[in-house]
């Protein structure tokens, strides 16, 4: 136990920042997971991988002499249609089995994918330079990289235009009613088999978004995407599936959360202080479930 | 049964008797060639350091080929090497070090990358009794085991940074200084934290900041934010090239000041390259610099070493590539010692191994750590964009000085 953060207030205003900020990202990425686990009931573990190769999209654009930041809109069009491929060739074959035949399968791309990064982009840890400075806050005390203000802002700026497509356009819509109900959706005539190519694409793109933010701000490596898979799930279970501001707020609670338990519990216990968290929540959710039911009864 | 039969049956098992016989020592001596086995990581997380020491192997065999080979008792032998990916997964190096040792014959290794794999094949070679030189696994708990055939060319994790905690209390005028440290929780780096807890003590100095950063994690804020509010006089960071990665870059961008940065695996994260000048006064831990005065007469210099391992690779040779190459040289030097292919005489001769090369001098330990050869430490200097790295400790081989303290962020270009 450190109290340092009490004595320093400064620090609290820090952790909390840099908590919110990384949260933001990660809500991101959470997003992608629970779109198309709430339409296709699809949990997939290749998420963090897919987030990765966004990443060294945006890094070899870097590495052509562009800057990273256009990532965030190349990447994502890429992603796409390496989702939308993806559909065709595996997932497709998985939606409406069950839950664990999706999670192998994912599982299994998940691999492809990490040796693939690997073959092509080489197994060294690589970084993008933004260049895009720091803010200094309180006469230098707090300080944060621009880099993670951006990647925040353009996380906003995709949540919300995703949530205005899905409301207003007719693949969104579709979308939408598919996740309801897929039969129901089927018979009023909406392609489903369209729609989940789709949904997966969608997700693959916002990973490629995030991916390309992660490029400037932290580090890329071809085996890095699990904890990416790992942090989205459990934003996803804290939050429920397919409502975005709830997985916004979880997002950013896990993030701020964390950023306290390394201050209070020590560094060691951060990721160890989310696992617990995550515990207490379904024990939490499973008591009140139950009492539910007894209330049916 | 009948005659014809028994005399049959007894044909077979006779040749393959003769052959078992002729295989076993076919393999570890074959013709002119003496081979050698390595189980290395060609795929995976480890491969760009997996190639660098096979690059390594590569270069020091055709050199000692080519200048005449390993005399052994009046014949000179040559070396070949039989490699397997071991797939930068343990369980697979442990499975290939048996299937060198047990179907290909091989009587002599070579040693993997990195501690953890090291560490899975040694309990394999220490049960078949197989002399085994190695060049990547600085793990200290490689030799506290007691092993007998593990021999290794490189200096124990622990001495990673102790020179540099000596650095800073000399710079402090001989007084204890206020440590901040930040290692990844694995055996190599936690071996590097033990060796600073080790300098801290001998030197009175005071460790302010202790975290141990999970393996799964790539921001430092928190704890960068932490050295900015206790300011510490020396911070040390080691996590591998990922650890080297993101804290030169959460350092910059958070604009935190310390006097002294010391890490592990900068030139293995290319530091100076990937990060320019955001990286300029780092200080780095290293086996091995091109520059270092060592010599022996296959290599010739470290800069004559470095020469020619650009020509035949295409790029500058890192220290895993050296030590590589080094771990050659002492099974050169132990089988003409002992003028024997006896493993157990070639293993006493390791055993007494004293010599110097290129890549320093070598001696090993009651655990098979080389104790001959001292840590280096190189400091990230610029010169406009231009960044590399310059030997500034220990003084013997400086080529620089140690730039000291580090200027503030708000005073840096």
């Amino acid at each position: 136990m450190d109290f340092l953060i009490f004595k320093a207030p400064m620090l609290m205003v820090q952790a909390s920042l840099d908590g919110i900020l990384l949260g933001i990202l990660f809500a991101l990425i959470a997003y992608g997971m629970a779109l198309q686990w709430g339409v296709m009931n699809i949990i997939n573990i290749a998420q963090g991988d897919l987030v990765i190769l966004g990443g060294y999209i945006a890094y070899t654009i870097y590495l052509w002499g562009i800057h990273p930041a256009w990532g965030v809109i190349i990447s994502p069009i890429i992603m796409f249609f390496v989702g939308w491929i993806l559909y065709k060739l595996v997932i497709n074959k998985v939606v409406d089995r069950d839950l664990f035949i999706s999670i192998l399968a994912t599982f299994g791309i998940a691999i492809v994918f990490q040796q693939l990064m690997n073959f092509i982009f080489g197994a060294d840890v690589v970084v993008a330079q933004s260049e895009y400075g720091t803010t200094m806050l309180f006469d230098n005390s707090v300080t944060l990289p621009n880099s993670k203000i951006f990647s925040a802002f353009i996380s906003v700026l995709y949540a919300i235009a995703l949530v205005i497509y899905m409301r207003k356009s007719k693949l969104g819509r579709a979308i939408r009613a598919t996740a309801q109900n897929a039969r129901a959706a089927k018979i009023l005539g909406v392609d489903t088999e369209k729609v989940y190519a789709a949904t997966f694409g969608i997700n693959a793109a916002l990973c490629g978004i995030a991916g390309a933010l992660i490029s400037i701000t932290l580090t890329l490596h071809p085996y890095v995407g699990l904890p990416y898979t790992v942090r989205s799930f459990m934003i996803v279970i804290v939050a429920g599936l397919g409502n975005l501001p709830a997985v916004a707020v979880s997002g950013m609670g896990l993030g701020l959360f964390e950023e306290f338990a390394d201050y209070i519990l020590g560094t060691e216990f951060r990721i160890g202080a989310v696992f617990m968290l995550l515990v207490l929540i379904l024990v939490y959710r499973r008591f009140k479930l139950s009492k539910k039911r007894e209330y049916l009864k | 049964m009948n005659k014809i039969a028994k005399l049959f049956v007894t044909f077979i098992s006779a040749i393959t008797l003769a052959l078992v016989s002729f295989t076993s020592s076919f393999a570890k001596v074959e013709g002119e060639y003496i081979v050698l086995g390595s189980a290395i990581s060609l795929t995976g997380k480890y491969s760009s350091n997996g190639v660098h020491t096979q690059n390594g192997y590569n270069m020091a065999v055709e050199r000692i080929n080519k200048m005449g080979g390993v005399e052994v008792q009046g014949k000179k032998y040559k070396f070949e090497i039989i490699y397997y990916d071991d797939e930068s997964n343990p369980k697979r190096a442990a499975q290939l070090a048996e299937r060198l040792i047990k179907q290909d014959g091989v009587h002599y290794m070579l040693g993997p990358y990195s501690s953890g794999l090291t560490k899975a094949i040694a309990p394999v070679t220490e049960k078949y009794k197989i002399p085994m030189v190695e060049a990547n696994g600085a793990s200290r708990s490689l030799f506290t085991k007691g092993y007998k055939y593990l021999f290794a060319v490189l200096s124990p994790a622990n001495q990673y940074l102790e020179v540099a905690i000596d650095l800073a209390v000399e710079k402090n005028g001989g007084k204890g200084v206020k440590i901040a440290q930040a290692f990844e929780q694995d055996a190599f780096s936690q071996d590097v934290r033990l060796g600073i807890l080790d300098a801290a003590k001998r030197t009175g100095s005071e460790i302010i900041i202790d975290d141990k950063l999970p393996k799964e994690l790539n921001d430092m804020a928190a704890t960068l934010a932490k050295v900015k509010a206790t300011k510490p006089d020396v911070l040390v960071v080691s996590g591998h090239t990922k650890g080297a990665l993101t804290a030169i870059r959460q350092i910059s961008e958070m604009k935190v000041d310390v006097p002294m940065l010391a890490m592990t695996h900068c030139d293995a994260a290319k530091l100076s390259k990937q990060h320019g000048k955001k990286s300029e006064f780092a200080l780095c831990a290293s086996q091995w610099h091109k520059n270092l005065s060592y010599k022996d007469k296959f290599f010739g210099s470290g800069k004559k070493y470095a020469k020619d391992f650009q020509k035949e690779f295409g790029y500058d040779p890192p220290y895993q590539s050296a030590e590589s190459s080094a771990a050659l040289l002492v099974f050169k030097d132990a089988f003409e010692r002992a003028n024997s292919f006896d493993r157990d005489a070639v293993r006493d001769a390791l055993v007494d191994t004293e010599m110097q090369t290129f890549y320093g001098n070598i001696k090993f330990g009651p655990g098979g750590q080389n104790v001959a050869k001292p840590m280096i430490l190189f400091q990230v200097r610029c010169k406009g964009d231009d960044c590399e790295n310059r030997v500034v400790a220990p003084t013997k081989w400086a080529s620089d000085k140690f730039y000291h303290p580090i200027p503030k962020w708000s005073e840096r270009s």
